[in-house]
């Protein structure tokens, strides 16, 4: 039986021939990503009593999450972190200015196909779409990380996802997601790989993957991923990495998947996760209508520039809802560039929209808090009780179309009847 | 407690139960988490759940849980907050991939047995033999899977920490 794309990762940076799901490896992951929780690694490692860093050139710190500094505490845990990176030679130490950490060393071309990703953040799942496997892992274990270079792992089971088709006009990744997890449930791939086929997926833009392999952490998934493409090289080669300096993996043709999942890509219309669980899915017909005060465009999940972009064209030329209040937070300083160089900023300031400064804003409960009874349809990945403010407010999930036909309408609104929308209001 | 060795193969008392699906921003919301001292922690555990579900909190050694204990976010602290809350061990039907390992990382009994979870109430006691590889709830006992090696190794030294430092000791001496 062939091999899938985890087990072969794993089996590289453990140095073993094969592996087999269930199977405990000691491997060496190709880098360690730590955001603003880095200062709880700084304090394990003195809590340990050693200096010693084994790979310094593997770390990347990103102080996101909260950023810039809103108290005197979160700036000190910068500084420390920021002389940390200077004492330990770490030269990929992105400051409060470059955005959230997966989308920033994405962009900068440090994610690659075949490589062995841990972070101290759930969403490390996205390095899934670029090919490699990323995973979420707490402050002691990136300590741990530092100081041996490496980290036990369990070899997950694989489950298949073939997504067959092309999607509706004005049905995004997001909805293909959401969908997705409605279906499985949020354990529905607990502990496991997440290989993404079909046809659907080379029409895939690596952004549409992102969006893909973020949300796949909202089934459980320990590494969902996209095995390397044409679209793969061009992101990369784009970013100063030719074909040449990584491992292109793929999975073998004669997988013994623990499961496969199928899905029609054409046979769903924009889904809404609903509060408090993102598996509370439905079709956005079922809850048009809801009111909402606020709406929240960014995160990991959807705050690339295409998501910018899906909402500035409904957007455009047109007004929001008098009585929503809309943040916009672009993933990162790359995409806020070009938003800005684009007139996708001047768009959405027009409209009505607050632009941010690039990070995790709303959905790490850095600005945008609600209170009691309010209502938020986010663009993240997550809709829990308690994450944007008041315990009592309610957070819905949908793309960023969805979002920004929604914030005109002042009600959850299906994107593809924006014209009549507009025309009502 | 967090970091000190299990010289005790059995923990466990008085228990507070919880359903399916529990997320860590319910454990320990965001906003907390720029402590990483599990006593300070330990005042928001549950917070969302309300004054009355966190006295009781206070007063239990066991959290008894449904299906994937511990989804989303890969907050550490979900556990710690537990160990500063008095709590020794979660019982749960399943649990989320991240919570499982933080939990054993601080020295934390995270044991999953489904036929446990069903026959327990709020209150009830529950006991947990490690070495023994069951759970005691109901006047029954049911057995669990053992841990593979290298999480016996970390859980016994009291979490990851203790146990790297133990390597290093070793090697440095």
């Amino acid at each position: 039986m062939g091999a899938t794309l985890a087990e072969k990762v794993l089996a590289e940076k453990s140095g073993t021939d094969e592996v087999a799901p269930g199977d405990i490896v000691e491997a060496v992951p190709d880098i360690y990503m730590s955001h603003v929780a880095s200062w709880r690694c700084i304090d394990t490692l003195a809590r340990l009593g050693t200096d010693h860093i084994e790979h310094p050139e593997r770390i990347a710190m990103v102080m996101d999450h909260i950023s810039p500094a809103g108290t005197d505490k979160i700036a000190d845990d910068h500084r420390r972190c920021r002389t940390f990176a200077q004492q330990h030679g770490i030269d990929t130490f992105y400051d409060v200015e470059a955005g959230i950490s997966h989308t920033v060393l994405m962009g900068e071309g440090l994610i690659q196909p075949g490589m062995l990703g841990i972070g101290t953040d759930s969403h490390t799942t996205i390095y899934g779409a670029l090919g490699a496997c990323g995973t979420g892992v707490g402050y002691s274990e990136i300590t741990a990380a530092w100081v041996t270079g490496e980290l036990w792992f369990k070899v997950p089971e694989t489950l298949r996802v073939e997504i067959d088709g092309s999607l509706q006009t004005g049905v995004t990744a997001k909805d293909l997601m959401l969908k997705l997890i409605g279906d499985l449930g949020v354990d529905g791939a607990n502990y496991m790989a997440v290989e993404f086929g079909g046809s659907y997926v080379p029409e895939a833009t690596i952004e549409d993957r992102m969006t893909m392999c973020n949300l796949g952490k909202e089934m459980g998934a320990m590494f969902p991923v996209v095995p390397a493409d044409a679209r793969t090289v061009a992101y990369l080669e784009a970013r100063g990495v030719g074909p040449d300096e990584y491992w292109s993996v793929a999975p073998d043709e004669d997988v013994d998947y623990a499961d496969t999942y199928t899905m029609a890509a054409d046979t769903f219309e924009p889904q809404i996760a609903k509060p408090h669980t993102v598996d509370n899915v439905s079709p956005v017909s079922e809850v048009a209508g809801t009111h909402v005060d606020q709406v929240f465009i960014g995160s990991c999940a959807n705050g690339n520039y295409s998501d910018l972009a899906e909402a500035a064209t409904i957007l455009e030329g047109r007004n929001i809802h008098r009585d929503v209040r809309v943040i916009v937070t672009p993933a990162s300083k790359e995409v806020m560039e070009r938003a800005t160089d684009d007139g996708l900023v001047s768009t959405f300031v027009k409209a009505g929209a607050m632009i941010t400064n690039p990070g995790c804003s709303a959905c790490a409960g850095d600005g945008g808090a609600m209170a009691d009874g309010e209502v938020t349809l986010s663009t993240a990945n997550r809709n829990y009780r308690g994450r944007m403010g008041s315990y009592d407010a309610e957070i819905y999930l949908s793309s960023p179309a969805t979002a920004a036909a929604s914030a005109i309408a002042g009600e959850i609104a299906d994107p593809r009847t924006i014209d009549t929308i507009a025309e009502a209001r | 407690m967090s970091g000190s060795a299990k010289n005790d193969s059995r923990v466990g008392g008085p228990c507070i139960t919880v359903g399916d699906d529990v997320n860590t921003d319910v454990v320990i919301p965001g906003r907390y988490l720029i402590t990483i001292d599990p006593d300070e922690l330990a005042e928001h555990a549950f917070e969302p759940m309300g004054p009355e579900f966190q006295t009781r909190l206070y007063a239990s050694k066991v959290v008894v849980a449904g299906e994937n204990f511990g989804c989303g976010s890969a907050r550490e602290q979900a556990a710690t907050c537990l160990l500063g809350a008095g709590v020794e061990a979660v019982v749960a039907k399943t649990f989320a991939r991240e919570f499982f390992r933080n939990a054993i990382n601080n020295g934390l009994l995270a044991v999953e047995s489904p036929q446990a979870v069903e026959v327990v109430s709020d209150d009830d006691e529950v006991w947990i033999d490690y070495e023994a590889g069951t759970v005691e709830a109901a006047g029954e006992s049911f057995p669990f899977e053992p841990y593979p090696t290298v999480m016996r190794n970390i859980l016994e030294a009291g979490g990851i920490i203790p146990y790297l430092a133990a390597s290093l000791e070793e090697v440095s001496g």
